[in-house]
This record gives structure tokens, C-alpha cells and sequence, in this order.
């Protein structure tokens, strides 16, 4: 089983209340010296058999049409996981 | 039939309402459409058939849960498909709150919203004035006018990049600014826009729940006696028949 991971974040000019919402929380909790928190999305997609070239491809193309919006997002990262790292996360 | 009265021939036009899964107000804007004089036509997200209606109004809700983004998976759903080709070939189409959002998603409209800037969902009858009179949805109002509808949402500040927001100022397309207050955020005020051509117009309030006295948001003519709505739906049918 292949797994790429997608990372997609609010564009940095773009306010971000989620974050903003978690910075003021973290100092009530004793978290102090954390001067800002922004809040993005992970995604898992998972193929059966290896992530070939074209499988990357497909997923960068979805990343930049369905998982952001380029209005507000950014893809920052499209990341093949490999089968070592893959394998510790089963349960 | 109460506060406005539908232009001739008014009663034969057909305007479609979509439902997709999690929409709330469909029935309230095929309400809407019949109070004003129109047909009503039931469109259903997973048909790609627009069946032949004259106008369309994506209702407000939250389609798939807002999953993702909100809009951002209905903007993917069989019937956009038709409704952009449409949309882009003259069809007048409103997109109310989560309608809004969708048309964003679809690009049929430039910009995004995200979460309210005080994070909290809003719910209010909420002032605005009208900034276009051109359009398809607002022909019956006048220009600088000030209409009482209610807002309810919790993603609804508007945001664009700057470019987008001076060429929307500049082609005349900001169609509604908040009035009094701005109650999520939104850049420039803006409530709602519209694409060149005037038949496309996005907005995050709601005019299909003020169009019957007794069921509006307060006015002048009383408590719950709003009907500022309603003129969305006489006008595109003024549109129609012109």
C-alpha cells in the first residue's frame, strides 16, 4: 500500500481565525511565549500497490483543485510516505 | 400574494431551486419563487439536468457538511456542471449564503469566504445597501437603498485579494455592502457580487426569508414585517420577460 501525504495551509496574508482562536487558548492552559498559531490541513491518500509517477501526478493535480482552494490556500508540501514509515503507523 | 406584484407573464416562468445533501433553505427559496409569482422547480444535486428552467437559486445550508470547505464539494456535484455552462451563457443564477460559496468554489464568481473573523456563527437581521441595480436579482431595487434581511452563518467573511477587490470595485460589481456594521469581517463590507454580465450574484444573507409580512425580520411596517427580500425574485422575473 502507498500512502502520499498532502499539507495545505491558509495563505500567510490571509487571517486565520482557527489559529487565532487556538493562540488565545494556549495561555490559559500555561502555554506561554507562543507568538502565533496558524491551523492548515493533512491528507492521507492511499493507493493499492506503489505511488508511481503518475499517481503523484493525479494527487498534485487533486491537491490544486479539490484539497485547497487557491483563493485562500496554499499546498505546501505533497509528500510520498514510505512503506517504513507506513507500516509504524498501523495500529 | 402580497407585497409586489409580478410582471406580465411572470406566472409561466420556471426558476429552479437545487438541493444537495445538507441544504436547509430550499424550501424557503422555492417559497420565495412562488410568492413572487414563479413556478418553482425542485433540482436535485445528483442530475445534470437543469430540465429546461428559466433562472436558478442555489439555497443556503450546509452541503456535505461544509466538509473541506464549505461549497467546495457541491461545486463537484453533476448539476454544476450544466449550471456553469448555463450560468456562462446568460442563465440567471443566485447563490444565497452556502449558494454563495459554492459559486466562489466554482469560480462562476471570484473570491472566498472563510470563517467569521470573531469565529462565532452570527445570526441577525442585518442591514444593507444596494450598490447594483443592473443586475439580473436586483433590477426593482434603487441604487443606495437600504434592505433589512436576515444573515445566519458561520463562514461568512468575504475575502479576495486586493487586485480582485479594485477590479470589482472599478467594473461596479460589488452588488451589496453591510450597512451599520459588518458582521463577520468581510473585506470592504462587501455582502455580495456579481460577475460581468450581471446574471450571476452571490450573497451571504438571506432575502428568501423576508419576503411574507408576519415571517420577516422587523421593519418599519411593524414587528416581522420585512418583505425586503421578495424584490430578488420579482426582479429576475422582470429579467425574464424583458
Amino acid at each position: 500500500m502507498g500512502r502520499v501525504v498532502v499539507e495545505v495551509m491558509p495563505k500567510p496574508e490571509i487571517l486565520d481565525p482557527q489559529g487565532k482562536a487556538v493562540a488565545s487558548a494556549l495561555p490559559r492552559l500555561g502555554f506561554y511565549g507562543f507568538t502565533g498559531v496558524r491551523q492548515g490541513k493533512r491528507f492521507e491518500l492511499e493507493v493499492d500497490g506503489e505511488v508511481t509517477a503518475e499517481v503523484l501526478e493525479a494527487v498534485r493535480q487533486a491537491a490544486q483543485t479539490l484539497l485547497s482552494n487557491p483563493v485562500i490556500e496554499d499546498v505546501v508540501s505533497v509528500e510520498v510516505q514510505d512503506a517504513g514509515t507506513a507500516a509504524q503507523v498501523q495500529p | 400574494m402580497t407585497a409586489a406584484s409580478p410582471g406580465a407573464g411572470a406566472g409561466s416562468a420556471r426558476i429552479g431551486v437545487v438541493t444537495f445533501p445538507g441544504s436547509l433553505d430550499d424550501r424557503d427559496a422555492a417559497r420565495a419563487v412562488r410568492l413572487a409569482g414563479a413556478t418553482p422547480v425542485a433540482l436535485w444535486h445528483a442530475d445534470d439536468d437543469l430540465h429546461g428552467v428559466d433562472a436558478v437559486v442555489l439555497p443556503g445550508g450546509f452541503s456535505y457538511g461544509d466538509y473541506l470547505r464549505a461549497g467546495a464539494i457541491s461545486r463537484f456535484a453533476p448539476v454544476m456542471d450544466s449550471l456553469v455552462d448555463a450560468a456562462r451563457g446568460g442563465l440567471p443564477v443566485l447563490g444565497i449564503c452556502n449558494g454563495f460559496q459554492i459559486l466562489c468554489e466554482a469560480h462562476l464568481l471570484p473570491g472566498a469566504m472563510i470563517k467569521n473573523d470573531h469565529r462565532a456563527f452570527v445570526c441577525r437581521e442585518q442591514q444593507l445597501s444596494v450598490q447594483n441595480t443592473d443586475t439580473a436579482w436586483t433590477r426593482e431595487y434603487a441604487l443606495g437603498e437600504r434592505i433589512t434581511i436576515p444573515l445566519k452563518n458561520q463562514d461568512g467573511q468575504f475575502v479576495a485579494d486586493e487586485r480582485t477587490l479594485d477590479q470589482l470595485e472599478a467594473q461596479g460589481r460589488v452588488v451589496f455592502r453591510y450597512a451599520g456594521w459588518n458582521p463577520n469581517g468581510s473585506r470592504r463590507d462587501i455582502a455580495g457580487i456579481t460577475n460581468e454580465a450581471g446574471n450571476v450574484v452571490g450573497l451571504m444573507p438571506h432575502p428568501e426569508h423576508a419576503v411574507e409580512p408576519g415571517f420577516g425580520p422587523d421593519g418599519p411596517a411593524g414587528p416581522r414585517r420585512g418583505t425586503d427580500g421578495l424584490r430578488f425574485f420579482t426582479s429576475v422575473l422582470g429579467s425574464l420577460v424583458r
